[in-house]
């Protein structure tokens, strides 16, 4: 199993039935396909949906519907379209039970970096910042470090996202929690040990309890 | 009963230099006629506020690419290379203002609000320079209305006086934009008789737009 794939599998099992989530581009989206059939999920697209659907089959595209990537969806029964005020009143108003977002660095106090590398990459934060600022629970779906580069650090040296600790964040190598007292290591993935962990994340880790195993949906 | 002008006689209406509200995210629900018409009419230092700059080629993204556009104000540019490398130049000021804020603070400008607080941006890059006001006991950015000279609008379908349907993520902006600027323009790809898109699904009433685009060629 590729890492992302075990990320999105662990990340599935935080989807609460009856909840309305919004998935980020790229791996986050993967989540979706590790989902129990007929869990009662709506799927939000910030560029205007309520119940996001899969890939229409080739040929069956709608121009007028699209993920907020400019990928062709479909919309399942029960969806609504909305507009891009609807769209971030539901996001910043608090009424998002989870978003899925990629991360470059989260820290100690549980704050993301995912939006900019000064003088190297800035596309625009889009929606990430609303979302990180309003959504219920935040899940942060990344790779454990950029190239052996550790991405948990103690303090983001990029600039943030929002200032707000973030709920859960899960790699291919363990699921941390950010707690008023640091970061707190909750499960580490059957492939690796505590130390492991430790040595590939630059942040102080908290091993209370000995860490569960990394489940997977 | 309105009379519907050519994407080019819309584009005679727009000098050099407006500052232009335009609907659209990645392209979809983007006035495409118009902006060709802006192209072909060789309009430039064009301020453009929208979602995005599409990509190379696409909507937005070819005013970007004939050097059209003097300043941009959205939220994402990462689709659209060209942008990217103009702004690096210094072809193009390019203000990033995360979408949820950009689309209130379009919504202040068109419904005579003065500004919006919101906590988004706090302590990001993004609260450089704005002023902080404590409500209830929370910090929040004061982030000023938006409005530009020309709104431009794409819909699914207007009728003969201008009501205005989208459809599904073809929204986006465009209702919000609707109020925001002193003239409105409204390319919809087809024009219906008043009737025909009943008052509870109009989500732009009629009386907003100033001009209506011919219907897209069949």
């Amino acid at each position: 199993m590729n890492p992302k794939e075990r990320i999105a599998r662990r990340v599935a099992l935080e989807v609460q039935p009856g909840s309305l989530v919004n998935l980020g581009i790229g791996l986050p989206s993967m989540v979706a396909n590790y989902l129990p059939e007929h869990v009662d999920v709506f799927f939000q697209a910030e560029n205007g949906v309520i119940g996001l659907g899969a890939r229409p089959p080739e040929g069956m595209e709608d121009p007028n519907l699209t993920d907020a990537g400019g990928g062709f969806v479909t919309a399942v029964p029960g969806a609504a379209s909305i507009d891009s005020a609807m769209s971030f009143g539901i996001i910043r108003g608090g009424h998002l039970d989870m978003t899925v977002l990629g991360g470059l660095q989260v820290d100690e106090r549980g704050y993301l970096a995912n939006w900019m590398v000064p003088g190297k990459m800035v596309p625009g934060m889009g929606g990430a910042m609303d979302l990180v600022a309003g959504a219920k629970r935040v899940i942060v779906a990344m790779v454990h470090t950029a190239k052996g580069t550790p991405k948990i650090v103690p303090e983001c040296a990029l600039p943030l996202t929002a200032e707000r600790r973030v709920s859960l964040i899960v790699t291919e190598m363990a699921v941390i929690e950010p707690t008023e007292n640091g970061l707190v290591l909750r499960e580490v993935a059957s492939d690796s040990s505590v130390d492991d962990v430790k040595a590939a994340t630059a942040a102080e880790l908290i091993v209370d309890d000995p860490p569960a195993e990394m489940r997977l949906a | 009963m309105r009379e519907a002008i050519s994407a080019a006689a819309a584009a005679e209406l727009i000098p050099d230099g407006s500052s232009l509200l335009i609907g659209g995210f990645m392209g979809v629900g983007s006035p495409l006629r118009m902006i060709d018409a802006l192209i072909d009419a060789g309009r430039k230092d064009l301020t453009v506020i929208a979602n995005d700059t599409a990509m190379p080629g696409r909507a937005i993204g070819k005013l970007v690419s004939a050097g059209a556009i003097r300043k941009a104000i959205v939220s994402h540019i990462g689709l659209n290379p060209e942008t990217q490398a103009q702004m690096i130049s210094g072809e193009m000021d390019v203000e990033l203002v995360p979408q949820g804020t950009l689309v209130e603070r379009i919504r202040a400008g068109g419904v005579g609000l003065g500004g919006v607080l919101t906590a988004t941006g706090i302590g990001t890059p993004v609260e450089e320079g704005k002023q902080k006001v404590e409500a209830n006991g929370k910090s929040y950015l004061l982030e000023l209305p938006i409005k530009g000279d020309f709104v431009l609008l794409a819909a699914n379908r207007a009728d003969y006086v201008g009501n205005l349907e989208f459809s599904l993520t073809a929204h986006n902006f465009n209702p919000v934009m609707a109020l925001a600027a002193e003239t409105v323009i409204a390319e919809p790809t087809s024009i219906v008789p008043i009737g025909v898109i009943p008052p509870d699904a109009v989500k732009t009433p009629g009386v907003l737009i100033d001009h209506l685009i011919e219907r897209a060629p069949v």
